[in-house]
């Protein structure tokens, strides 16, 4: 009995009456009269006696003959459908002017790849081929061997882009926040040769790149 | 003598044809933005201020292009196709008259004419998909042919319950006897199945079943480019504002403007005007509804339709007989 008052509480049956239209309202409600048990029904019976569409149809109240034959050579619903159409007509369009206006990116987007630095100009990558390793398309290709000082760096690190499925997983593995996608996506090509990047394009990338690179990881950090 | 009325002959064309063509390519342009705004969405907006310049740019486009002639194609009647379509499509405006004594053939079976030649009109789209020698041309000409054929009947019964009224079949006089009261009222859902027969017969969405693009690439259009391509596609468009005038003509009170005794511009003006009007419902009902199927179709016509309008050509004559309206 408790549930069933509380099932017929006030509030989504008056949001329900507000927002639906006439036909979607009665489609709505029968298929909610259907599901509740007798005693449910006899309340609301009680409480919307307009809502209560069993009566509606069993004591002859449905729409008449001529109501049903009015709406169609009147051809209501199709009217009904060209008004929604008018009402789209005298809205502004959603369309973007794209080369001159560009949509907001997140800063997960993944895009162009880039090599990054350090502050202090030295290269963060440290040759671990984590990347290389985690590629599924296999489009990162890295050489490695310790530099004069010792550090380990890379000797070659080249990235084909057109084998690039761009998933990102090159920046998740990277333990130090070296080869990373940054927010650049307009560098379409002629020739095949060209997206063949080598590590001296990533590098200028990333020295390109470096303000909207290290905001964007900002921005990210506390998800990671 | 001769000379002198030949001149005048040639002039007149050229006054009725030249406006008629800047008409198509502006309904061309009308449709693509309408649609545009209607999907929320632009539309052409590059050639020319706001996009009025396209539809030359797209016309000059088709001239420029290779003359495809297929090596199976009747090549008489694939030339001729097209050629029969513009001719008839251009040929019916001599008809109209665009203010008190502005037309050019004041005939007195003037919407009788109309009718015989968007019958002969068909002829083209039949030799089309049956010159072409192709499955596409063929089906698309076959269906063209059936919807016309269909539509026509209730097409000519409309027509002639609105004759039955006037008493004439003289496209002026019909409009003159609209003075008291444009036909749209005493007839209204005659006149909403006229317009619904008006989309069929210049196939339009939603019965552009003929050239159905998702089944059969472009009906009977599929095997013309270039010349031949760009008379279809004037003779299509032609169709469309020529059959907007017509039902503006029947049921709008043609040249009419209500409550003023107007001639010369004004009347040309309010003829556009309505025009316009029926042109734009044509785009907006092409926005609004998907394609129907072809037994649809043909269903809601020979069964939904022509009951309809036969219970009407019946009704309406008893009551005005009743009543002694006329």
């Amino acid at each position: 009995m408790l549930r069933s008052v509380l099932r017929a509480s006030a509030i989504p049956r008056v949001q329900s009456r507000v927002a639906l239209p006439a036909i979607a309202r009665s489609i709505h409600i029968s298929a909610r009269v259907q599901a509740q048990n007798v005693n449910d029904y006899r309340a609301n019976r009680e409480k919307f006696p307009e809502d209560d569409i069993s009566t509606r149809y069993t004591e002859g109240q449905g729409p008449s003959a001529l109501d049903k034959a009015s709406q169609s050579l009147l051809l209501t619903e199709l009217v009904r459908g060209m008004w929604v159409v008018l009402e789209s007509f005298f809205r502004p369009p959603y369309t973007l002017m794209y080369p001159f206006e560009k949509g907001a990116l997140s800063p997960r987007f993944r895009g162009e790849h880039a090599l990054r630095r350090y502050p202090s100009g030295e290269e963060r990558c440290i040759a671990c081929k984590l990347c290389e390793a985690i590629c599924p398309a296999q489009a990162i290709t890295i050489e490695a061997e310790p530099r004069e000082d010792g550090s380990r760096r890379t000797t070659r690190y080249d990235i084909d882009m057109t084998k690039c499925i761009y998933c990102g997983f090159c920046q998740e593995a990277c333990p130090v926040d070296a080869i990373v996608e940054g927010p650049n996506y307009e560098y379409a090509t002629e020739t095949h040769e060209e997206l063949l990047y080598n590590k001296e394009k990533l590098l200028a990338n990333g020295d390109k790149w470096e303000v909207e690179l290290a905001r964007n990881l900002e921005a990210d950090h506390l998800y990671r | 003598m001769t000379i002198n009325s030949t001149i005048n002959s040639l002039l007149e064309a050229l006054i009725v044809i030249g406006p008629l063509l800047g008409s198509i390519a502006y309904v061309t342009i009308a449709e693509r933005k309408i649609m545009g705004s209607m999907q929320r969405r632009i539309g052409p907006n590059k050639v020319g201020y706001y996009g009025l310049l396209q539809a030359f740019a797209d016309a000059l486009k088709l001239l420029v292009k290779e003359l495809v002639l297929p090596s199976n194609t009747d090549k008489i009647l694939f030339v001729l196709a097209p050629m029969i379509s513009l001719v008839c499509g251009l040929l019916v405006w001599t008809l109209i008259p665009y203010g008190k004594g502005l037309v050019i053939a004041d005939f007195s079976l003037g919407i009788v004419t109309i009718l015989a030649i968007s019958s002969v009109a068909a002829y083209g789209i039949i030799l089309a998909g049956w010159a072409s020698n192709n499955k596409y041309s063929f089906i698309g000409s076959l269906r063209a042919t059936a919807q016309l054929i269909s539509y026509e009947v209730v097409f000519g019964l409309i027509i002639l319950l609105v004759i039955f009224f006037v008493g004439s079949f003289n496209l002026t006089t019909i409009i003159e006897s609209q003075k008291a009261i444009w036909y749209i009222v005493p007839l209204f859902p005659i006149a909403l199945m006229f317009l619904i027969a008006i989309l069929a017969e210049s196939n339009r969405a939603p019965f552009d079943l003929p050239e159905s693009e998702s089944e059969l690439t472009a009906g009977f259009m599929t095997e013309y480019s270039a010349f031949p391509f760009v008379f279809f596609f004037l003779a299509e468009y032609g169709a469309i504002v020529f059959l907007s005038t017509l039902s503006s003509i029947l049921f709008l009170g043609g040249y009419l403007v209500p409550g003023i005794e107007s001639n010369g511009l004004m009347t040309g003006l309010s003829l556009g005007f309505k025009t316009s009007f029926i042109l734009f419902l044509f785009i907006w009902i092409r926005a609004s509804f998907p394609r129907l199927r072809y037994d649809q179709l043909m269903s809601s016509i020979w069964s939904k339709m022509l009951p309809i309008v036969i219970a009407f050509s019946i009704l309406i004559p008893c009551i005005v007989k009743a009543f002694e309206i006329y």
